[in-house]
Formats: C-alpha cells, structure tokens, sequence
C-alpha cells in the first residue's frame, strides 16, 4: 500500500523571506565563500525619497508663465565670488564631479572635458592628479584636492581653475578610497608614486590637518600658494549639512559642494554605500539653512551632487537652493557606461547592463572604468564628448522649460514654493508641503 | 640680501615677493622677522632662493616648496613643508605634527623633535630629524627616506609601502606591515649622504633599517586583523 498525496487539502505556498530574502542570502553565501566584502562602484541603489518625490506646480493666475521659445531664461552661473579673484563662470549651472583618472582611462577624461567645454561647464580631477588630457580639453578645470594628496603638486594646483577641497563624499562620507592592483598601470602607478598592481589605498582624511580651525589655515595656505586667485570649494558628504556647511562657510570656502548618498564613488565596499549618508533630498534645505543663517546663501555657492539624471533634478535642485548640481554617474552613462549593446559581454562578466558595477576590476565592456588597452580602445573620446555634450544641453533646456513654466526667467529664480511633495517623507525632507496640503512635517507652528 | 618685516608688512605681501622671483633672479637671499608664529609663511615658492626666518612660524611654513631653501631659525608649526616637491627646508627648533607630510622630494632637516605623524604618506622627500620622532610617523609612506637620530614613537610605519626608515635610538612599536630590515651598502651610501648634507653628527652604522613587509599590498582576509 502507498502512501498518495491528498491533492484536495490546500498546501502552504512557499514564502521568501523579507529579511532573508534571496539577494540578502546570495551575499551570505558570497561571504562565506570568499571571505571579503562585497566592493563595488557606483552610489547607493537602494530606494531612497529622491527628486522623483516633488513635483512643479506651475504657474497659475497669480503666476504667470514664460513664453517657451520667445522669452528668455538664464542658465549662467558664477562659482567662487566671495574670495577668489577670478571666479569660475560657467554657461550652465550642471557641472561634472570628481572622478579619477586611474578608476576612468585617459579617454574617458578626456571626454569628460571635451563635453563639459562644449556644453559651457566645468569638469573635475580626482584621486590620482591632473592628466595632460584632461587639462588640455577642459576649458574649466576644478583640482580636488585630497586626502591622499596622489599626484598633487603645485604646478597643477597653478594651472587649475578652481580648487575643491575633499573632505568627504556622498557614497562613502568617513570612508577612504581603494584602486586596486588590476587597474594599477605604469602610468596610474608612476602619477601615483607607488608600485604597479599593488591595492591603492586613498586615506579617509586629510593627513596634515583635523578639524575645522585647521581647515581655515589649510585654505589659507591654498589660497596664499595660488595669490587667492582660485575659488576654493569644500566638498562634504551627506552626513551632517547643516554643521558641516556651517563649518566650511567658517573655515572660508567660496563654495560648498553637497554630495548625497545616491553619489557615486569608483570603488568602495557596497555595505558602505548602502548605510552610511544621508538622500540628497535631506541634505540640501539643511545646507541652505546654515547659508542662510549666516546670510551666505548666493554669497558662497552651493553645488549639490548624487543621482542628479536630468533637467528636472536639476530644477527641483536649484528650487530647493543649490546654485549648481554636479553629475558623475548620468555623465558615465551618456559616455557609454553601462550600454545595452555590450549585454553579451555583462552577461558574461555575471551581470547585465545597468546593473554593471564592478568598476573596480577594470574589465569595463564600454573602455569606460579601465586601464586595460583592448578594452580603452573601444572608446572614442570625441564621440564621447559630443554625446556628454548633447546629455548637459538636453539637461538644461528641460530645467529651462519648467523655470519657465513657473514664470521665472533665471533658472536661479525658482524656489521651494514652486514645489509639491509628493510622500511624507520628501515633504519632511525637503521642507516642502505636501501636495494638496499646506503643511509639511516639522513645519514651524504644527504639531507633528 | 632682503629683509621683510612680516609685522608690518603682512603676509600677502611676503608671498607675492617670493613668488616674484625667478630661476635667475639675483635677490637670491631674503630674511623675514617678526614671523610670531605665523601661517603659510615662505609656501609655493619654486625658485633658488634663500629665505632664512628668524623665529618660529605656524602652520605650513614652506608648504609645496620647489627649489628654494628655507631656514627656520626657531620651532615650526603643524605640516612644515607639506607636499614639498624639490629644495630644502631646516628647522634649528622642533617641528609639529605631520612634518614633510605627502612631500614629494627635496629635503627636511629638523634639528630638534617631530612630533607626531613626522612623514605621514611621503612621497619621495628625504627627511633627517636629529632628536625624536612621535607616534604614527611615516604613517603609509610612499617612498623617500626617513632617518632619526633619536627615538621613534608608537606605530612606526604603519601601513608602509616602499619608503626607507631609518632610526638610530628605540622605536617603541612597529606598526602594521612595518618590519626591521637588513642594512645593505647601498643603504649605508644613503645614510651617509643624508646624515652629511644634514650636518647630524651620527655614523651610517649606528641606524637600524626598517621598511614594509609588503604583506598587506593585496588584500587578504586572512590578514583582516592587521587592516
């Protein structure tokens, strides 16, 4: 006799866990086979109240609009006018961040500098120094200047434009940086002065100062070397905006630059970027309110940066307070980063496209975040540039459309009246109403 | 010779003689007074001159040097010729915090004490300290060489990569990766040099050598408790 399954009693359905669920156990077993953390490139890929969360409101009978293609608004910007004798002036208010040659090949700085001339803006080194490439094809150059101090010297802190001060960034606010061995070259391992193929650790903070009083001599120091002609900016992760812009408006930076945790960083361990720092979306009216409190706000510039994709990120960043925005990721991808074309390869790299992020390995299908020669030739600078290019314009006109819409003809003319929240959080974060509310959470005189 | 009274004639003015002067320029030799402790006094310069401070200065006192000599005749602040990149600079007194810190070449002589993180991520520049050294000195140095006279503090070398220590006195401990290494002949010649060009009164002979174990260079759990 057997034993038959009774098909008529109802059977449990198989439940995934929420808190075990299958990516969570695949990091498990990932760990317990490898024995190290999972590195990656790129910013947090967790959901997070982002920009999506607010909305325009538009203009109305009380505001009203401005003529698309007849009436003109502004996009100019000038970075650096509280100290500086020769500011940085930039046709568009969109920037690229730091990024480093040595996690992206020559090529693709060079391009970063190709687009962001031909569109009007600035672009920005990284950890590793100033390349020929990148210098001659930048019409704007921003020096970072950090804490491993890999190829900085003067001369280049002298031909650069302006110089930006790390002190943290949105993917990593604490955290140093790691370059490792396969992407070690002659030339990253010569500009680096350290020895090919050898992990490259970047150190978490500056080694010859602490603290904010030292900050202010160390800018000092900066601006005395460079005859307080270059604006010097403050780079801040998003930990602490409010204390941290506080700080830097006090240490005497010309400009602020905001990185939220959606950042992205060549390579850092993956717990990191998911659990330290805060959305952007929470740090920028932190930020405005600590220029404001010491009516800097316009007089030292902010610049934020981290999952900024297009004219309507822009928008909604400028309306919360910042003078600029930075793009570091939507600039890869214009490049080719992450292409669907190169699906086969991913898929043989165990990934697929857009969700590549192994930058740190240096077998980037797209020549983008390598050093290896096959893999660089790939890519063509001068297409690059053009399509970086094309990506900030398309950028700015759509911020331009909805400043104009909101009946402001400098895209610096909008302001968080002009937006809705969407979600309690946004509207706790961002400080502005919920939609179809007058209130927000935390707002002054409310009870929440 | 030029003489500049940093009192009452202010720091911005001092910078921008300095950095006035060319490769040929024939005021080759200047002379600050009043410096009072003073920061970013004689920094950015990249010329063959000659600038001789008499008294201590702050922070950064010949910061990214390039050519020139500095002469400290007095005690020096935190980051004394940081990122330095050729030339020299002299302290007859004490240095703070992160002496020749990231500094890419040249040469720092102090004839008194360094503080702590004496040498921190050195890239290149020789220094020669004629008294101690503190904690977490040469702290992931790059290349260069470190020489002590006296004593070394806690963590000597810690995270190192392909620099030279060399220390005549005790280090109280070794940091992570640093290990005591052989003394060779070549290292003997650098020594010598080294100890003459920085009038330190020590024999090559009397200094033990340590550098990097080269164990923590890739990444290895196994060796997750040095990290």
């Amino acid at each position: 006799m057997t034993n038959k399954p009774d098909n008529t009693i109802p059977r449990t359905v198989p439940i995934q866990s929420a808190t075990f669920s299958n990516p969570v156990n695949a990091e498990i077993r990932r760990a317990a086979a490898t024995g190290i953390y999972d590195i990656r490139g790129g910013g947090s890929k967790r959901k997070v109240p982002h920009f999506d969360d607010l909305l325009f409101l538009g203009a109305s009978i009380s505001r009203y609009p401005l003529e698309g293609y007849r009436e003109k608004c502004e996009t100019k910007v000038t970075l650096g006018t509280r100290f500086a004798s020769k500011p940085i002036e930039l046709d568009i208010p969109i920037t690229i961040a730091g990024m480093s040659f040595g996690s992206l090949s020559g090529g693709a700085k060079e391009a970063l500098g190709r687009g962001a001339t031909m569109a009007g803006t600035s672009t920005t080194t990284g950890d590793g120094g100033m390349t020929e490439e990148e210098r001659g094809h930048s019409n704007k150059l921003i020096y970072q200047y950090l804490p491993s101090r890999y190829g900085m010297n003067p001369d280049d802190l002298r031909r650069c434009d302006a110089i930006e001060i790390v002190v943290g960034q949105g993917a990593k606010p604490g955290g140093g940086g790691m370059l490792l061995g396969q992407k070690i070259s002659d030339r990253v391992a010569e500009m680096r002065n350290l020895p090919k193929g050898i992990d490259q650790r970047s150190a978490c903070r500056h080694p010859d100062w602490t603290g904010p009083d030292d900050l202010e001599i160390k800018i000092l120091e900066l601006r005395e070397i460079t005859n307080w002609e270059k604006p010097i900016y403050v780079k801040i992760g998003g930990a602490r905006p409010y204390f941290d812009t506080t700080l830097a408006i006090k240490a005497g930076a010309d400009v602020v630059v905001l990185d939220g945790m959606q950042g992205g960083t060549a390579a850092t361990q993956d717990v990191f970027i998911e659990n330290v720092g805060q959305p952007i979306l929470a740090c920028i009216r932190q930020a405005v309110e600590a220029l404001q409190e010491l009516d800097m706000h316009r007089k030292v510039q902010l610049v934020v940066s981290g999952g900024i994709r297009g004219g309507a990120d822009v928008a909604k960043a400028l309306a919360l307070g910042a003078d600029a925005v930075a793009i570091g990721t939507g600039a890869l991808i214009a490049l080719g980063d992450n292409d669907p074309r190169w699906e086969d390869e991913y898929q043989k790299l165990g990934t697929t496209a857009g969700a590549y992020d192994d930058w740190h390995e240096g077998n980037d299908p797209a020549g983008i975040t390598t050093q290896t020669p096959e893999l660089m030739k790939r890519f063509d600078p001068v297409e690059g540039g053009r399509r970086l290019s094309n990506y900030l314009k398309v950028m700015t006109l759509e911020a331009q459309t909805i400043a104009r819409a909101c009946g402001k003809n400098h895209v610096h003319n909008l302001e968080p009246e002009d937006l809705v929240a969407l979600t309690l959080e946004a509207a706790a974060m961002a400080r502005i109403p919920l939609s179809g509310t007058d209130w927000w959470p935390g707002k002054p005189g409310t009870n929440f | 010779m030029q003489s500049f009274d940093l009192e009452t004639e202010g720091l911005r003015k001092l910078n921008v003689s300095l950095h006035a002067q060319s490769n040929d320029t024939n005021q080759t030799a200047w002379e600050i007074t009043n410096p009072k402790g003073s920061h970013a006094i004689a920094v950015g310069l990249d010329a063959p001159i000659e600038v001789t401070v008499l008294g201590p200065t702050g922070y950064y006192c010949g910061g990214m040097n390039k050519q020139a000599t500095v002469h400290v005749k007095g005690s020096a602040g935190p980051g004394v010729a940081e990122n330095m990149m050729s030339g020299k600079v002299v302290i007859d007194g004490d240095a703070s915090q992160y002496a020749g810190a990231t500094a890419h070449g040249g040469l720092l002589v102090i004839k008194g004490n360094a503080s702590s993180r004496c040498g921190i991520s050195m890239k290149g520049v020789d220094i020669v300290v004629h008294g101690n050294i503190g904690h977490m000195s040469a702290f992931m140095a790059q290349s260069g060489n470190l020489v002590v006279l006296g004593d070394a503090g806690d963590a000597l070398g810690d995270s190192l990569y392909e620099a030279n220590l060399f220390v005549r006195g005790t280090v109280k401990s070794l940091g992570a990766d640093c290990i005591k290494k052989d003394m060779r002949p070549e290292h003997l010649e650098i020594l010598k040099c080294l100890l003459a060009e920085a009038e330190a009164d020590a024999k090559p002979e009397e200094f033990t050598r340590y550098g990097s174990a080269r164990k923590l260079y890739n990444f290895d759990v196994d060796n997750a408790s040095a990290y």
